[in-house]
């Protein structure tokens, strides 16, 4: 050992030597008992017995038990009853194993402390030295450092390997292009309520309901695309109010965007892009269950309380020759949550 | 020689002279471990992992990670014919149809809970005892990584079944990466192979679950547990414990049956309770619909700090040249656990540097002794619990009647006013003990009786504490305080990186300025003379039956 090792382990002012010397030794009665340590060695092996017994249990309820049986725990919920009998089975049995273990380790393995020395980490100094010196004759039998363009260009080389592997990753997926700014919305798409498909009339909404709804067309395109890209963007709701209600709207002059008092608004959260549907009434706040953003539908869907930043966009709606509720257009303004480029 | 020993021995000699075992096992068969409470949490991070290894493997056998429709006809009657991911069909399938494949899942999801809580735990013991000095500081850094990975992992995991609450997540974790000054955009539509959500986001995020992170963390546990092994654990100060022993019991056979028997113990218990609480009903929250949320949804609580810092953090938002920055998004969720995983992870290299120590360190501090230290882990650990509380606040507000505006303004002032309060209590409190400590070893302990002496003065009788006691007391390090750098020596030459040394000065009386220092052997030695004075006293007391109870007599 190197002195200057022994020294950074044992520099501490004290510690070195214990002050105290490790108390004695205490027996336990499964030492100085032979029947105590009978007994131990009975109770250990019981355990290991019953964990036996409850893998034949284990394969008894897996034959046995339909997976479609649930029962009812009180506090502790409904559980699965196969889920529950498996487990327990299976837990008690592999619980028993790791008890009856330690068990035999406590009561019957030696219990006194053995002391080991540390010595000092690291490779002692005669080694540091040859393995430079070794290190030292490579670099010099290659000729690493007198051949500075082999050693130039091997850099500049290995500088240029993973470029391939990053370049690769380019068709992870399209470029954002403008399709976070657009959603299936078109001049004259008819709203259709989200779960049942069909359109809405204006005298279907009495004032204080909301509708989840989507365009008509949702549903070809998410089959033709194979995704739920659009529903994602595309998903709006449609509130009622008294028309004197509404204090402002996200209109221009001169533009109506409600129909009635029936207005559309983007379901999308402008913080992270949560659905939103908790609607309260007397206030028109329409609550994100995400992070609780809060949003005045009646003043234009401004944010009033949360996290979030931007309003809701708000839809442009009006009725068809029909009578039914169809968009003006498209948003305005891309929904969801913001970005980079958004402007 | 017994049988078993005699085979034994015969496998050896064959694996011998194919592989040298025996030197290997030679050196490390009979090595010393210590044994405490605390020395079971690391134990139970690892048993965690090695059963999500083995119940995940089975999880790969039967689920579909394709985000391709289906129509559910599976034996789950309320979904029938909704349609819905194959995956989400697949994880019902496992729920419902195969036998036992219920209880895996919730082995595996428990077991996942377990694994992130063990990590907090036990980095918290090593924190707090100062485990991470010399020469650990390596097995600290990968100890804060993993549990950083450890997150991303149980995120993965937690998302692969496509139900409606972990898409909403998922949802939500898009929003943010979408939120990412510059690159968000780019690596939003990189990630999910285009917009959100697409339909190769499942199949991706499999291959990180099942064998990409999975292999990392377990290159990094193995990296971790030759390091315990190759620097031998640390043990708690007591009699006969030095920085250069080790004291504990063998590896073969107590610790091997110890530890091999708790392994079986959190299997034991991980399976009991996966059998008899459910965890992540998913089939109570129906597939995932983008346009469809559930209210009250939780994600897994090791997640809650990072939804809590979103919750409560002000709806800040730029936009600078045509450019959009959302502070509101990016702070809480980047940029906020960024630097708190930078700070965890270079936390020794700071202490390290306050105190100039360079000396190995295996005996581990209490963490009274170091109360500044003490003090910035539990004003880290109430920094992290203010935010993982506002993640739930929609459900403590249902449960308390406040409103959401009343518990915002608790976090948002809470979440910097709490943790310096709890630095200023906790270091003050380690301090008092410290003080306490001195006592003791002096004066040693109140016996709660009163004496009068001879000439009518009233003393307390003290009786001196056990060597046990004074040998973990006397395990304190006193840190010697850096002296101010002058500026010029005597020679009027001027002190070389002056600034730098003074910083650290400063830093080193922070930290260590207020200890109470080890009483000398010189004092030691006074007090033991006193103490036997005072027994004098007492033996001649007692003689003249003027023996008070300290209650009576206060
Ligand atoms: C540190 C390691 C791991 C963590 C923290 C973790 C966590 C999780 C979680 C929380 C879930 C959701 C379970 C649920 O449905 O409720 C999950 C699902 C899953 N995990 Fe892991 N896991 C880990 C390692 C693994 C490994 C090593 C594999 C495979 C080799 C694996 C395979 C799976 C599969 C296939 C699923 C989806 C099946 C399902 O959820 O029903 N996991 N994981
Ligand atoms: S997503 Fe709506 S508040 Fe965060």
């Amino acid at each position: 050992m190197s002195s200057d090792h022994g020294k950074t382990l044992s520099t501490a002012e004290h510690g070195d030597e214990p002050a105290f010397p490790l108390p004695a030794h205490r027996h336990r009665l499964t030492d100085t008992s032979p029947r105590a340590a009978r007994r131990a060695e009975r109770q250990v092996a019981g355990m290991f017995v019953l964990s036996a017994l409850l893998i034949v249990a284990f394969i008894a309820a897996y034959v046995a038990i339909p997976t479609s049986t649930f029962v009812n725990l009180g506090v502790i919920g409904i559980v699965q009853l196969s889920n529950l009998i498996l487990g327990a089975t299976f837990g008690l049995s592999i619980l028993l194993i790791g008890i009856g273990a330690i068990q035999w380790a406590k009561k019957l393995m030696s219990d006194e402390e053995v002391t080991d020395e540390r010595h000092p980490l690291g490779s002692p100094q005669e080694d540091r030295d040859e393995a430079l010196a070794a290190f030292q004759m490579g670099v010099t039998e290659s000729g690493f450092v007198e051949r500075k363009i082999v050693r130039r260009t091997l850099i500049g080389a290995l500088a240029l390997f993973p470029v391939p592997l990053i370049v690769l990753l380019k068709d992870m997926g399209p470029l954002p292009g403008d399709s976070l700014r657009n959603t299936i919305w078109r001049k004259g798409s008819r709203i259709v309520i989200d779960v049942t498909g069909q359109p809405v009339k204006p005298q279907d909404m009495g004032v204080g309901t909301l509708i989840s709804a989507s365009p008509e067309d949702l549903n070809t395109i998410q089959e033709e695309q194979g995704n739920q890209n659009e529903r994602a963007k595309a998903s709006i709701i449609l509130v009622r109010m008294a028309p004197d209600e509404i204090r402002s709207q996200q209109s221009p002059k001169g533009a109506t965007w409600d129909y009635q008092g029936i207005l559309a608004f983007s379901k999308i959260c402008t913080h992270v892009g949560c659905p939103i549907a908790l609607y309260q009434k007397a206030t028109h706040h329409l609550l994100c269950p995400c992070h609780q953003s809060t949003f005045d539908l009646a003043d234009s869907g401004n944010v009033v309380f949360g996290p979030a930043n931007r309003r809701m966009p708000q839809l442009p709606i009006t009725v068809d020759s029909e009578g039914y509720l169809v968009a003006q257009g498209d948003f305005q303004e891309p929904v969801g949550p913001s970005f980079w480029e958004r402007g | 020689m017994s049988i078993t020993v005699k085979a034994a021995g015969a496998g050896v000699t064959y694996v011998d002279q194919r592989a040298p075992i025996s030197s290997l096992l030679k050196a490390n068969l009979r090595k010393i471990f210590p044994d405490h409470w605390s020395f079971m949490l690391g134990e139970i991070a690892l048993y965690s992992f090695l059963i999500l290894l083995l119940t995940g493997v089975y999880l790969t056998i039967w689920f579909k990670p394709s985000m391709t429709d289906v129509i559910y006809n599976g034996s789950f009657a309320p979904l029938d014919g909704i349609p819905m991911s194959e995956a989400y069909a697949s994880a019902l399938n496992i729920s419902f149809d195969v036998r036992g494949g219920l209880l895996i899942r919730q082995i595996h999801h428990w077991a996942a809970l377990f694994f992130m809580a063990a990590m907090m735990v036990h980095m918290f013991r090593i924190f707090f005892t100062g485990a991470f000095r010399k020469p650990r500081e390596l097995n600290w850094v990968i100890g804060g990584s993993m549990i950083l990975i450890g997150i991303l992992e149980g995120f993965a995991g937690y998302s692969l079944p496509d139900d409606l609450l972990s898409g909403v997540g998922v949802r939500i974790v898009a929003g943010i990466v979408e939120g990412i000054p510059v690159i968000g955009t780019y690596l939003m539509f990189f990630i999910f192979g285009g917009q959100f959500p697409g339909s190769d986001f499942i199949p991706r995020l499999y291959t990180f679950h099942v064998l990409l992170v999975p292999g990392i963390l377990l290159a990094m546990i193995g990296i971790h547990l030759v390091l315990v092994f190759y620097h031998k654990h640390t043990q708690y100060p007591g009699a006969g414990r030095t920085n250069t022993n080790v004291v504990g019991f063998p590896l073969f056979p107590v610790y091997t049956a110890k530890a091999g028997g708790f392994f079986f113990v959190v299997f034991g218990v991980t399976t009991l309770i996966a059998a008899f609480v459910t965890i992540n009903p998913i089939w109570a929250y129906g597939p995932y619909v983008p346009d469809q949320v559930t209210a009250g949804s939780q994600p897994d609580w090791y997640i809650g700090f990072l939804d809590g810092a979103l919750r409560a953090f002000p709806n800040w938002e730029s936009v600078i040249w045509g450019h959009t920055i959302s502070w509101n998004v990016f702070l809480p969720s980047a940029v906020m656990p960024g630097l708190l995983v930078t700070v965890l992870i270079i936390y020794p290299f700071i202490e390290a540097w306050v105190t100039g120590d360079k000396r190995e360190h295996h005996l581990l501090d209490r963490p009274r002794n170091a109360p500044t230290r003490t003090a910035i882990g539990v004003m880290a650990i109430s920094f992290y619990g203010v935010l993982v509380i506002n993640g739930a606040n929609d459900i403590i507000a249902q449960a308390f009647n406040v409103s959401f505006n009343q518990l915002t303004w608790f976090t948002r002032i809470g979440v910097f006013v709490i943790p310096p309060l709890m630095f200023i209590a906790t270091r003050r409190f380690c301090l008092g003990l410290q003080r306490r400590d001195r006592d003791l070893l002096l004066h040693g302990r109140e016996s709660g009786q009163i004496l009068r002496l001879p000439h009518g003065e009233f003393i307390e009788i003290h009786t001196p504490i056990s060597d046990e006691q004074k040998a973990v007391i006397l395990s304190k390090i006193d840190v010697p305080v850096m002296a101010l750098p002058v500026a010029t020596d005597a020679n009027g030459v001027a002190t070389p990186k002056l600034r730098a040394k003074r910083r650290r000065a400063r830093w080193s009386r922070a930290y260590f300025g207020d200890n109470v220092a080890r009483p000398t052997a010189q004092e030691l030695e006074e007090a033991a003379h006193h103490a036997h004075e005072a027994h004098a006293h007492e033996v001649h007391a007692h003689g003249a039956g003027e023996l008070a109870d300290a209650g009576k007599d206060h």
